[in-house]
């Protein structure tokens, strides 16, 4: 609980109107996108302004009240769950586009914008912002950049990191930092920018970004892809990218996720085929209708049983149903739908698939598979009911045993969706111990007083490592 | 104690089915109006599921955040999980109804309507005689020159200088007829649900869709029995008279032997369509609630089914459509009313930016929030007025109210009008088609 005059203190900042506690606020920000994890506030802030975060910064600062800072709560790592208590800043009144700059190709951004709006508007002027993350239509750029977003475009595009030029931070002692700029080329001093890209709100808090734009391809074509045999897809894959085609999307999903897809939408697959991929080329009218005639003999050579080559809208559009359906038709089947992002160097897709088949039969669990092909960070999803304690502590041990996979492969515990409070305790099995100590060094060197999103990057104890021996 | 009434109302299965994923937020018009987490729909199903979990206690910040919801159920066709929002909000507001102590005023006047009003269709019909006699008598005109009006909230005054003329008669009196024969081969019996203020307010455009439905084959039957909806009920928290009233209903169709069931407004028909669910816990009315359920269909689908263009008259004038709420989210009809409107010869459909979101009507919305459906309202004849329409076509009663007031509000009289589909339609076919 934090003081009345406290309380005082921050409605003077941010206005009576933006600073609640009462309960049904405090209920409001007590949770994201997580499954499983809520924890109140004692406050709700939402200001307005870098001026007005410097000033909430300070006083927390001198009373030492933790601060976690948000945006649309729509992240699956628990990364804006306020476990300490203390203050949730929400920063979705900073929600204005500052400036797109089509001399230098940037647009400046307030951390509130949505993904979405950023893209409208830049597509509006011919222009591309490639990142697009799931949760796109309610996720903010600050939330993007916090958590070094990803989605379906990573394979060709990258992620959030490779667009974020410059930012304006706030630090936990009130002053104000200026990071990067329009420049494609900074090497002066350590790359703060890179650094903040992916703290998950524990370094600094983000009051406003530079990103860089490209320009907006002017053709996109989809295709399917249908296989009796996972390693027939997986080969598909390695042999696209070794033919040199690099295609703007490579999805796929497993059999699992194609019944309940189709059980779903009724959208004409076959439930009997192994995998589906998902191939979607843009550029230049010439070079996608090119790459698309190759990609599909890729496909044919490797024993596809089907293909389908969207020549319409209409047909894309139908071909993209699939993908797009996936998460919800698989979240209609339990109560709880736990959706994590463990991911191998692409050649192991098929052998990581496989692993977490095993796994979730062992485990006597309903755990289904899709993702982004195209860069390996796959998409396994348990579908199971938060109540049935004996299943979730199941569910548990599994995920526990395809984080250990995934690493075996060379790969790693999270690809897009972060470490927050969920998977902080195996960060370690992939960073190492002097790994670690290093982060919390950097952490130490801007946060001293643990005060921004304590709680999460860095479990109290790590987990052992679990040894499966698989023959 | 609201707690233990939420508790025992709430699906708790469904509260559960919510993954809090969000994607209900960018569809809220309460959420983008306010930005606030709370006034959101994963919001409001988490602060349920806080109550029922016993983590918050249900005070009056919890109440008007369920108040304010429009129940617009636009949340509904985006959330992955297929979460029944509609179904949570008036579980929540049944619950809050059973427990509020309304003052003395506010008990008389929701006895009134709910009770002794809307399930009666002949004393609505009476209160309309009054009505009408009100706009007819010059009383209307005194009471506006003498400026008695404006004791009243901006809101009703608005309302009261829009309300359309009423009627005293019922539509059975009006068409002389329980049956109406189809116009040349009979392909169809379908029966006309005639609504209760949509008979009274806008009798004209149950008139117009039995006319519509027998040009197109159907024979029509005025089920005789039928009331009320149900739904202003059933969205208030009068969730058993909401069910004695579908009772009714079912038995009024039933003995008509009909094999659509034809509703002209998204409001009513939404419910209608709902009748299984809202009787699931009636063992003895499943059956008949699914016969029912299963043959409602809204007057757009059945006219979309066989549209004739060359029995209408070329219309030179621009349309645009706002969608009722209910008829979009509930009995997920989008495309047949724009379908129809294109196909009209000469007329020019341009699309509503934001068509698809509330317009702030929402039953008694705009009565009870005249705040925050003012703004919807005002963002959304913004919208319309871009549109340069000469044509605002919705349908639903509600709807087209709040259009006809925001049309007004906006000062957009002289440039257009706002229509229910069936009177454009109505008024675009060829008489000698009769």
């Amino acid at each position: 609980m934090l003081s009345d005059a406290i309380v005082a203190e921050l409605r003077a900042i941010v206005g009576e109107k933006h600073c609640m506690d009462r309960q049904e606020a405090l209920v409001a920000y007590s949770y994201d996108a997580t499954p499983m994890q809520q924890a109140l506030p004692d406050v709700v802030v939402m200001p307005a302004s870098t001026a007005e975060v410097q000033k909430v910064m300070q006083l927390a600062s001198r009373h030492q009240i933790p601060i976690v800072t948000r945006g649309a709560g729509s992240n699956l790592c628990g990364g804006t769950i306020p476990v300490g208590g203390g203050i949730v800043m929400s920063l979705h009144r900073m929600n204005q586009i500052v400036e797109i700059d089509e001399q230098n190709l940037t647009i400046t951004v307030q951390p509130g914008v949505r993904t979405v709006d950023i893209h409208q508007a830049v597509e509006a002027k011919g222009l591309f912002y490639p990142p697009d993350p799931g949760s796109m239509v309610i996720s903010t750029i600050g939330g993007n950049i916090a958590l070094n977003s990803g989605g379906l475009r990573g394979l060709k595009y990258g992620t959030t990191k490779d667009y974020v030029l410059g930012l304006e931070a706030v630090l936990p002692n009130g002053e104000v930092i200026r990071t990067g700029g329009k420049l494609m080329k900074d090497v002066a001093g350590y790359d703060l920018t890179k650094l903040l890209v992916g703290s998950e709100g524990t370094l600094a808090i983000i009051t406003e970004a530079i990103l860089k734009l490209i320009p907006k391809p002017t053709t996109q074509r989809v295709m399917l892809a249908m296989y009796a045999d996972m390693e027939q897809a997986a080969r598909s894959v390695s042999d696209i990218i070794a033919n040199r085609i690099i295609p703007g999307t490579l999805e796929f999903l497993d059999q699992g996720t194609i019944r309940v897809v189709e059980d779903f939408k009724k959208i004409g697959l076959p439930t009997d085929v192994a995998a589906i991929l998902l191939i979607g080329q843009d550029g230049e009218a010439e070079i996608v209708d090119r790459d698309m005639e190759r990609i599909s003999a890729i496909c044919q050579k490797n024993q596809a049983v089907q293909i389908k080559v969207a020549n319409t809208d209409e047909e894309a559009d139908e071909v993209m149903t699939a993908r797009r359906s996936a998460l919800a038709a698989l979240s209609r089947m339990r109560p709880t739908t736990i959706l994590e992002d463990a991911t191998v160097p692409r050649a192991q897709i098929a052998p990581m698939v496989a692993a977490i088949q095993e796994i979730s039969d062992r485990f006597g669990l309903d755990i289904c598979t899709f993702g982004h092909a195209g860069d390996g960070n796959l998409h396994p999803t348990c579908m199971t009911d938060a109540r049935n304690h004996d299943e979730i502590e199941r569910v548990e041990q599994a995920f526990e045993e395809i984080f250990a996979a995934a690493i075996d492969l060379g790969g790693t515990i999270t690809g897009e969706h972060g470490v927050g409070i969920v998977k902080a305790p195996y960060l370690e099995w992939k960073v190492g111990a002097a790994g670690m100590e290093v982060m919390k060094g950097i952490k130490r060197a801007f946060d001293p007083h643990n005060l921004l999103n304590p709680g999460k990057m860095f479990a109290k104890e790590s987990r052992n490592r679990v040894v499966v021996n698989r023959a | 104690m609201l707690k233990e009434a939420l508790q025992n109302k709430l699906d708790y299965e469904e509260l559960a089915n919510c993954m809090r994923c969000g994607f209900c937020q960018p569809a809220c018009p309460t959420f983008r109006e306010t930005g606030y987490e709370a006034a959101s729909p994963r919001g409001r199903i988490a602060l349920m599921k806080a109550v029922t979990d016993g983590v918050m206690e249900p005070d009056q910040d919890f109440v008007d955040q369920m108040n304010l919801c429009l129940g617009c159920r636009a949340c509904e066709p985006v959330c992955p999980a297929g979460v029944p929002y509609g179904q949570l909000i008036e579980q929540t507001r049944e619950a809050i109804e059973q427990v509020q102590e309304h003052p003395w005023y506010v008990r008389l006047v929701r006895k009134t309507a709910f009770t002794h009003l809307f399930p009666h269709q002949r004393r609505l019909n009476r209160l309309g005689g009054l009505l009408g006699f009100y706009q007819r008598s010059g009383l209307q005109t005194a009471v506006r020159k003498l400026g008695m009006m404006k004791i009243l909230p901006k809101q009703l005054q608005e309302m009261e200088a829009i309300m359309p003329d009423a009627s005293a008669k019922s539509l059975t009196d009006r068409l002389g007829a329980t049956v109406i024969p189809a116009v040349g081969e009979r392909k169809r019996r379908v029966g006309m649900f005639h609504g209760c203020i949509m008979d009274v307010l806008f009798q004209e455009t149950n008139v117009n869709t039995v006319r519509l439905l027998a040009e197109s084959g159907c024979e029509v039957v005025i089920a005789t029995g039928q009331v009320c909806c149900g739904a202003l009920h059933a969205h208030s928290g009068e969730r058993e008279t909401a069910k004695s009233l579908a009772r009714q209903n079912i038995a009024a169709f039933q003995k008509a032997e009909v094999d659509l069931i034809i509703s002209n407004a998204g409001g009513c028909g939404a419910l209608l369509q709902e009748y299984d669910h809202l009787l699931h816990d009636d063992p003895e009315w499943q059956e008949q609630a699914k016969w029912f359920a299963g043959r409602v269909k809204d007057i757009s689908e059945v006219l979309a089914m066989s549209v004739q263009p060359e029995a209408w008259n070329a219309l030179p004038q621009r349309v645009t459509y706002q969608s009722s709420c209910h008829l979009r989210n509930g009995m997920k009809v989008t495309k047949e009313p724009v379908n129809l409107l294109q196909a009209i010869p000469g007329a020019t459909y341009v699309p509503l930016k934001e068509g698809d979101r509330c317009c702030g009507s929402a039953g008694i919305y705009n009565l009870v929030q005249p705040e925050m459906s003012g703004s919807l309202l005002d963002e959304k004849m913004g919208h319309v007025a871009s549109t340069q329409a000469d044509i605002l076509v919705t349908s639903n009663p509600g709807c087209l109210l709040q259009m006809k007031a925001g049309i007004k509000r906006a000062g957009l009289e002289d440039r257009m009008e706002a229509v229910h589909l069936v009177d454009l339609l109505a008024r675009v076919q060829k008489k000698e088609a009769n």
